[in-house]
């Protein structure tokens, strides 16, 4: 697709070509003046190409009735642009009601979005500017989901909500794509946003230049330009540990002993992994960390002093929060499950290790 | 006696209200339907003023002018200058009346269209309203605050004005003004003007009070 603006002599956007697949989320990004949200806009034609085909499910979609075309695409933009004359239930209802449901439906419509995006039913009646921002972006989400569209797009979507709320809505929206399954493209000046919530990142120039169209791990691991290099900064390594679970290790038991054992074996155990800490397990549940300079003959291990809570993650914690956790203690990072089951030891060479293999998430 | 004036020529005699009622009651009848049809008529011009301004951008600053160049014309004037048209008829009198209230309602309704917020009508359009759909349902609704503010200035002004319209005979309040100016006795003027307030500020306070009725939104507190 192409477009450029009346009265200007560069293109705003430059023969851009994107495969978005369905289901998948996709971030807009770059500096300002790089045609994101002309980008996004063009997808709902609320900004016509100049030049260009734009698909929906193999259907040319340039052709159909512009209304129409919009009634199918959820659109949310920041601070949600609510009406402010309707209610939250109205807001949530308009398509719906532009497409001519009829009004039980409709209704049953507002409640199940409102449980689905976390609203409570009291606020349905009052009007946008009685709730707060994060509230409102909810409803605007709501709102956007109410006809069930196969395309949601979002123009910087979570960008006047404070970091606390921001954070919260990103991880609502992710857990709401795990059951909606929606193609959803959002613009975003935020990379932090874009690495957390897109399965792929299209970073343009100005001007509408594609520099790179990747996944997050791929963009951090190998930027395709100079421009990409310096626009995912220094940080990128940090950054791609933030991106990774522990669960995608390839972390070994480590030096871990049952408590039942004799002391002597403990000793023998440290010495083959070379470690002067030793993991304690009953059963398959940790018990914590034991020094080899406090074992002594005689003693059984369960007497012996441990270290407990342990420096301990779990196998959704992020690379970055076992690496740091790695820093700051002198044992090892033990991964305990949900359940307290004990995985395995996580240290800064399977992590290391982790950084070098291909994305595989 | 009074206490406010000479004890001939009070500022006001009760015993006229009561001897002179009906012509009290006719000259507020006669003023009240002066200003209604006045503002209604002025509502309805500045109605397809606005809307056309608004539909073609490029129309926007010579309607103002004009409306602007028409509120500047003295009101004796243009009272004048109607007569050899229409005669000395209520439409001679409702014309003119109609004309000054073209500027503020239409100034207030581009201001109300122009305060919508860009967001707004962003997501109407992105969620594929019809333009016109968008419009009333929207925009229109949110231009009110501004719409009701240019109508209570719009009533209050004409309230006022009526009573120059006396001038050509169309009675009102302006009427019992000028028989007291004449006769140079004070109870009918003060009876006019008294009554002239009273209406302005009672039309104002039901403006207001519809106003608040049909944008609810905008009463409701903020309460985060």
């Amino acid at each position: 697709m192409r477009k450029q603006f009346e009265g200007s002599d560069t293109d705003a956007v430059s023969s851009l070509s994107l495969d978005i697949a369905a289901g998948s989320i996709v971030a807009l990004i770059g500096p300002s003046g790089c045609g994101k949200t002309t980008t996004l806009r063009m997808i709902n034609r609320l900004i016509e190409p100049t030049s260009g085909r734009l698909e929906i499910n193999g259907r040319d979609v340039i052709q159909e009735p512009v209304t129409e075309l919009r009634r199918g695409i959820g659109y949310v933009i920041q601070q949600g642009g609510l009406f402010p004359h309707r209610t939250v239930a109205q807001n949530i209802a308009t398509v719906p009601r532009t497409l001519g449901w009829e009004k039980g439906r409709v209704i049953d419509r507002v409640a199940e979005l409102a449980e689905l995006v976390g609203l409570e039913s009291e606020m349905l009646d009052r009007y946008p500017d009685e709730l707060s921002g994060g509230q409102q972006q909810r409803i605007g989400v709501a709102r956007a989901l109410a006809a069930d569209p196969p395309v949601l797009l979002m123009d910087e979507p979570f960008g006047a909500v404070d970091p606390i709320v921001r954070s919260r809505l990103q991880d609502e929206l992710l857990s709401l794509q795990q059951q909606l399954h929606k193609t959803i493209v959002f613009v975003t000046h935020d990379l932090e946003e874009a690495l957390k919530l897109g399965d792929r990142i299209a970073l343009l120039n100005i001007g509408g230049v594609l520099e790179q169209y990747a996944t997050p791990d791929e963009l951090l691991r190998s930027p395709a330009n100079d421009f990409v290099e310096e626009f995912v900064g220094d940080d990128r390594g940090m950054k791609r540990l933030a991106l990774r679970m522990v669960s995608q290790l390839a972390y070994d038991r480590g030096p871990v002993v049952d408590i039942g054992i004799p002391i002597t074996e403990a000793a023998k155990a440290a010495d083959a992994h070379g470690t002067d800490w030793l993991g304690v397990l009953r059963g398959d549940a940790f018990a914590g960390w034991v020094r080899v300079d406090d074992l002594r003959n005689g003693d059984a291990l369960a007497d012996v002093p441990r270290v407990r809570p342990a420096a301990q993650v779990t196998p959704a914690s992020t690379l970055l929060s076992a690496m740091e956790l790695i820093m700051t203690s002198r044992t090892s990072v033990a991964v305990i499950d949900d359940d307290g089951r004990f995985g395995g030891v996580v240290n800064l060479d399977s992590i290391r290790k982790n950084l070098s293999s291909e994305d595989d998430s | 006696m009074s206490v406010f004036g000479e004890a001939r020529n009070p500022i006001i005699r009760w015993e006229w209200i009561i001897d002179e009622w009906d012509q009290i009651r006719e000259a507020l009848v006669q003023h009240l339907e002066l200003t209604l049809l006045s503002v209604a008529l002025g509502s309805v011009v500045a109605a397809i003023l606005s809307a056309a301004a608004l539909r073609f951008r490029m129309l926007a600053t010579p309607v103002t002018g004009f409306t602007g160049f028409l509120y500047t014309i003295p009101s004796v004037a243009l009272f004048g200058l109607l007569v050899p048209y229409f005669g000395l008829s209520r439409l001679t009198a409702v014309l003119p009346l109609a004309a000054y209230t073209l500027l503020i309602l239409v100034t207030n309704t581009l201001a109300g269209f122009a305060a919508v917020p860009d967001a707004v009508r962003d997501a109407a359009n992105g969620m594929g309203l019809t333009p016109t759909r968008r419009v009333l349902e929207v925009e229109l609704p949110l231009a009110l605050p501004y719409i009701i503010a240019g109508l209570r200035i719009a009533v209050v002004s004409t309230v006022g004005l009526v009573t120059v319209a006396s001038i050509i005979g169309q009675g009102g309040l302006g009427s019992l003004i000028l028989d007291g100016l004449q006769r140079t006795f004070w109870t009918p003027m003060t009876i006019g003007a008294v009554l002239s307030i009273v209406m302005a500020l009672v039309l104002d306070g039901a403006i207001f009070a519809l106003g608040r009725l049909v944008t609810p939104w905008s009463n409701r507190a903020r309460s985060t």
